[in-house]
């Protein structure tokens, strides 16, 4: 920085130094180290996976995904945590997105502004870092409890488990949605009231329909959530070792149950070497199904954007 | 402040006293004798002894307006001096902002907007307003001006109503063939027509606009301030204007406040708009109309 008059010399010569931001410079690679890193990671991980599980899905193919449980090697299977996993993908999202997107409307809608609500919202964050295990052990005594007192066997059945998992996923679910009905624009919302339009019709013809991609991918990320989750359920009940149900849809919902994850933390502390491959394909399938399940998410998220 | 109007604080027309009046009007039958242009014409709308608070802090005092019908009457006055607050009063918008009062009386027809027994949401189905940004909503052109017949449960031919508003609001022939495209493909001056044309769909007799030009091009402000004397045609307009051009050119009564001492907006003057550009009462309203602060 010169002091002197600005003349042609010197601003061509400052426009010729071509200067290096070295800051910019070093900031830019650990970003992208960073990135690599996280990448990097994943990619051996999966790679582990892959090769460990794909020669079992060669030497069985689709018997591995048809077979029930067992405790010889050779004849697992995944059938029942396939099921399992698929019921849960269907139940979970039934308890939880109601509830959890009403609440986030009413929060951020329909309450007043004040202490109480404050304090609620802040706890609503509060209670998505809790432990999941602690969910499972509210599972326990809640819902497995109310499942065996009203005459269901001994409670420890598939929707106990699914209650149990939506309960843990619903801050996920409030949260997400308020910051998606937050994020509509106040032009929309004033809009929509300056026609003469109700609160309730605003809400319902605007402002959840704008807030539809954000609240749908609150719901992806809680699916994910939930169908990963073990420790909760090992609580809540899911059957470790191998059993067997009946086939009809009754039988299912209220009869002993597992799901993938389970499968796999019990597979992964078998001593038998054989029920390593066993474990890295089942984790194949978990990943497959849970895949499967954000998949359809994201498609009706994209056709809903569409039509809106 | 010396040419305020008298004050008509403790002077509240008799209407207010006799037997609630309903807020509906049919619109086919006159609401009063024609009398255009006679200064002896009730007001569409008239403030009177109006205060305005956000919490503790008062953003407009002491507003007394007439509101003529099929008239164009601009509020002008440096940024903060509550021309939009006020705008806002007459359909109920601020209600939408928590800890915020009124004193005083907004009168439409005679009838106390903020009688407790005036439910907003119907002041706001009569009171149409144009905000500052083009704001369609994220649908198609036809659902946007369908929007307020569909939420008021309006009867009768959407369709025909659909392409009525767009031709009043200068649009259709731009968007007829598209009429199914998003509103948000539309330029913005396109955009602030069809939020015009979504405005007038459900009949209002008021509109309000709360600086409608100023997110747009020349050309298309001109376009808005041509619609907008066609509009007086049917309806009743305010508009919010920082741009002096604007009041001269499209208004027909103007209302020039400033800001006190304690902040609150107050009218300094207000006149028919050609005497307030070029004889106006008030030496501050001279100094802003020539541009010479604000």
């Amino acid at each position: 920085m010169s002091v002197s008059a600005v003349t042609t010399s010197s601003v061509q010569r400052s426009l010729r130094s071509g200067g290096r931001d070295w800051a910019g410079f070093v900031f830019e690679i650990v970003l992208l180290l960073s990135l690599l890193f996280a990448l990097v990671t994943l990619f051996v991980l999966l790679a582990d996976v892959l090769a460990k599980g794909l020669p079992v899905f060669a030497e069985r193919g689709l018997d591995f995904l048809t077979s029930p449980l067992s405790s010889r090697p050779s004849q697992a299977g995944v059938a029942q945590g396939i099921i399992g996993t698929l019921i849960m993908a269907v139940l979970v999202p039934l308890f939880a997105f109601p509830v959890g997107v009403l609440t986030a409307v009413y929060l951020e809608e329909y309450a007043p502004d004040n202490r109480l609500t404050r304090l609620i919202t802040v706890n609503i964050r509060n209670l998505a870092g809790v432990p999941s295990v602690v969910y499972g052990l509210l599972g326990l005594a809640v819902f497995v409890a109310a499942f065996a007192a009203l005459g269901f066997g001994n409670g420890r059945n598939i929707l106990a488990g699914a209650l149990t998992l939506a309960v843990l996923v619903l801050p996920l679910v409030i949260i997400t949605a308020s910051e998606a009905i937050r994020a509509v624009p106040s032009t929309i919302r004033e809009a929509g009231f300056g026609i003469g339009a109700s609160h309730w019709q605003v809400v319902r013809t605007l402002i959840l329909p704008s807030a539809a991609p954000g609240i749908l991918t609150g719901m992806v990320l809680a699916l994910s959530r939930a169908l990963g989750e073990t420790a909760p359920l090992i609580l809540a009940g899911a059957v470790m070792g191998s059993f067997s149900t009946g086939g009809s849809l009754g039988e299912i919902l209220t009869g002993p149950y597992t799901v993938l994850p389970i499968i796999v933390y019990d597979w992964a502390r078998k001593p038998q070497a054989d029920f390593r491959e066993l474990t890295s394909a089942a984790i194949i399938v978990l990943l497959a199904v849970t895949l499967f399940a954000n998949a359809i998410a994201i498609l009706l998220r994209n056709r809903y954007v569409r039509e809106w | 402040m010396t040419s305020t109007p008298p004050a008509p604080d403790g002077a509240p027309p008799a209407a207010v006293d006799g037997p609630a009046v309903s807020l509906r009007i049919d619109a086919a039958t006159p609401l009063e004798p024609h009398a255009t242009g006679s200064a002896e014409e009730q007001p569409v709308l008239a403030f009177r002894g109006v205060h305005f608070y956000y919490g503790s802090f008062r953003a407009v005092k002491d507003v007394t307006v007439d509101i003529h019908r099929n008239r164009i009457t601009a509020l002008i006055g440096p940024s903060g001096c509550g021309k939009s607050t006020l705008l806002r009063t007459i359909n109920r918008m601020n209600d939408l902002i928590p800890h915020t009062r009124l004193e005083g009386q907004v009168l439409f027809h005679g009838e106390n907007l903020y009688a407790p027994y005036v439910d907003p949401v119907e002041v706001r189905r009569r009171v149409g307003m144009v905000f500052q940004k083009p704001n369609p909503f994220p649908k198609s052109i036809y659902d946007n001006v369908a929007f307020g017949p569909r939420v008021t449960g309006m009867k009768g031919n959407l369709d025909d109503l659909v392409e009525a508003s767009l031709r009043r609001a200068a649009l259709w022939n731009e968007v007829k063939d598209k009429l199914k495209q998003s509103g948000l493909s539309l330029s913005g001056g396109q955009q602030q027509r069809l939020c015009i044309a979504r405005a007038i769909a459900t009949e209002p007799e008021l509109i309000l606009m709360d600086e409608p030009c100023s997110a747009l091009d020349p050309r298309a402000t001109l376009q808005i301030e041509d619609l907008m004397a066609e509009l007086t045609e049917r309806y009743t307009i305010v508009i919010v204007t920082h741009n002096m051009q604007q009041a001269a050119r499209a208004s027909d009564y103007t209302v020039f406040l400033n800001m006190a001492e304690d902040r609150a907006g107050y009218i300094v003057e207000q006149d028919e708009t050609t005497r307030i550009f070029t004889n106006p009462a008030n030496k501050m309203t001279e100094d802003y109309v020539s541009g010479r602060f604000g």
